[in-house]
């Protein structure tokens, strides 16, 4: 009969099952020691679903897209387009020709600084920023700004580090072109409140550029619902390949920018003297694109849904919470950043007496892989008056356990500090 | 060669500097930074009429390997003629740790040696103008 003990449903969240998924995870590093992976801001490791989609694309249908009149240049061009399709749907757009291929989230955001700021910036416009982005999101701009004369405006950051959204409504301007602000801050871990900010941008006539390199793999990103206008990511932090991006625009807006970069694919007729270009998508994607890890990346999302994201954000705001608390009882620990209530799964943190460089170097030896350094954000490092940081981030497959073995490490390279 | 990276040797130096501090007078003083860890170093030498190091001090801030090295440098280079320490290389300075550096912590282990070979340039540079 019924065994009434057993649970109706099958746990929602099996880790043990997730972890073997990803091969590298159950491979000793060349110390002998476990890896506890926790450098997933970084990039994430690839679960063998991803593995076996690549493997499979380059070993029966590797052909170029969108050219060949052949078996294979169909296939692998369906193959392309459904991948397309599937970010599509997983961001919420409206629309498949609004899904740009990139090579990652610095080269889309390059492509809007380039493609829409050089055509549409003017002298004495204004672009908004703040000191937590990553400099993906802050030399583009910078250097468009030095190029068209516009100016560079600050959100100012609150003793937390969050954004002080009290201030944007004078930081804003009729002059203001473009907010470009991260979802998810890769070191500070702030979630910032897209919904609001694109809601005062766009009533001063802004648009929004949304950074979601550590936010989209961790967090619902639905680009209707929050009005972005462009939204950057990269594949490889979303247990993608390396080397494949996704920038999404507004139909409307990516219609009124010119190509960035020109050569194949992207145009509809050339002439000696002129070309026209080609529509959305492709005008945007010139050249032979990163076909294998565009299909890789479909399937990494495929994978994250299998999940579900609010499985995985829910597992993983678990893991932060605890990291949160138990680091916070190590003597000179400091955590940047705000409390875990406006942070998502990213912990970063200084220890008095122990250099982030040594830190992570002693915690490597204990197989705990972390960041250390500034993270590709030095305003953000001047603005903590700290040189570097250690950073530990979470991903779908880390446990309570790899937790403390981060803290257990901690308190290792305390002792070889002589510290306690 | 140790391969403990954190042996006695460069956690002393790293709590202990020999020579942590700034010159009144220095003949020639000059920083430089290691970008990947934010490590700091500035250098000043006070050089004798006879060319040779009176004194070395350094300041600065970063991981234990680059301000131990840094420490070390001082120490080892007082005394030391300019013209002998044209000949002073980078491997030398490493076995001057007695820890083996990853590839990526040399750049920490070097950035002291780094300065002192810029300096000693500058002061070439220096000479020949005058
Ligand atoms: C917030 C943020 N933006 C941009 C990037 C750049 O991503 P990629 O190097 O994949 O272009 C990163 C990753 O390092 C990031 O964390």
């Amino acid at each position: 009969m019924f065994n009434m003990t057993a649970p109706l449903t099958a746990p929602a969240y099996d880790v043990t099952a997730i972890r073997q998924d990803f091969p590298i995870l159950s491979k000793p590093l060349p110390n002998g020691a476990r890896l506890v992976y926790l450098d997933n801001g970084a990039t994430a490791q690839k679960p063998r679903q991803v593995i076996a989609k690549v493997v499979e694309c380059l070993e029966n249908y590797t052909s170029n897209v969108h050219r060949g009149i052949h078996a294979l240049g169909d296939r692998v061009t369906t193959e392309m387009e459904a991948a397309r399709e599937t970010v599509r749907t997983f961001l919420g757009a409206a629309e498949t020709e609004e899904i740009v291929f990139t090579s990652g989230t610095t080269m889309s955001i390059n492509l809007v600084a380039h493609a829409w700021g050089r055509k549409f910036l003017q002298a004495g416009d204004e672009i908004v920023l703040n000191e937590m982005e990553h400099h993906a999101n802050f030399v583009p701009w910078q250097q468009v700004a030095l190029e068209r004369g516009a100016i560079l405006k600050f959100i100012p950051l609150t003793a937390d580090g969050r954004l002080d959204l009290t201030a944007l409504d004078d930081v804003l301007s009729d002059r203001t072109k473009l907010v470009a602000v991260t979802g998810l801050s890769n070191v500070l871990g702030t979630v910032n409140p897209i919904q609001e900010i694109t809601a005062k941008a766009h009533a001063r006539g802004a648009l929004v550029l949304v950074d979601g390199a550590q936010s989209v793999p961790h967090m619902a990103t639905d680009v209707r619902a929050l009005d972005i206008d462009f939204l950057a990511f990269s594949g490889h932090k979303i247990y993608g390949p390396t080397g494949i991006g996704i920038l999404y625009g507004k139909r409307r807006v990516l219609e009124s920018m010119n190509p960035f970069l020109c050569g194949g694919n992207m145009i509809r007729r050339v002439r000696k003297e002129s070309s026209e270009f080609a529509d959305l998508p492709s005008r945007f994607e010139a050249g032979t694109l990163p076909i294998t890890e565009a299909i890789g990346l479909g399937a990494a999302i495929d994978y994250v849904q299998s999940l579900g994201l609010d499985a995985i954000a829910a597992h993983e705001d678990a893991l932060m919470r605890q990291a949160y608390s138990q680091l916070a009882q190590i003597p000179g620990l400091r955590i940047v950043g705000p409390g875990p209530d406006a942070r998502g799964a990213i912990v970063s943190f200084t220890v008095e007496g122990v250099h982030p460089h040594d830190m992570a170097e002693l915690l490597d030896r204990k197989g705990v892989a972390v960041r250390a350094g500034h993270h590709c954000t030095m305003p953000l490092h001047d603005w903590l008056k700290v040189p570097a940081t250690t950073r530990a981030s979470f991903a779908a497959y880390n446990t309570p356990a790899e937790v403390d073995a981060l803290c257990e490490a901690i308190r290792y390279a305390r002792k070889v500090f002589r510290l306690s | 060669m140790s391969d403990d990276l954190y042996d006695e040797h460069i956690l002393d130096h790293f709590e202990s500097p020999y020579h942590k501090g700034r010159l009144e007078h220095p003949t020639i003083a000059h920083e430089d930074k290691n970008p990947l860890c934010g490590d700091e170093v500035h250098l000043e030498l006070l050089v004798d009429e006879q060319n040779r190091v009176k004194e070395a001090w350094f300041d600065g801030h970063g991981c234990a390997i680059s301000q131990a090295a840094a420490s070390i440098l001082t120490q080892q280079i007082e005394g030391k003629s300019i013209d002998e320490l044209k000949e002073f290389t980078a491997p030398q300075m490493l076995d001057l740790l007695k820890v083996r550096l990853t590839a990526s912590r040399q750049k920490c282990g070097l950035l002291s040696f780094k300065i002192l070979k810029t300096m000693i340039y500058t002061l070439d540079e220096g000479k020949s103008k005058s």
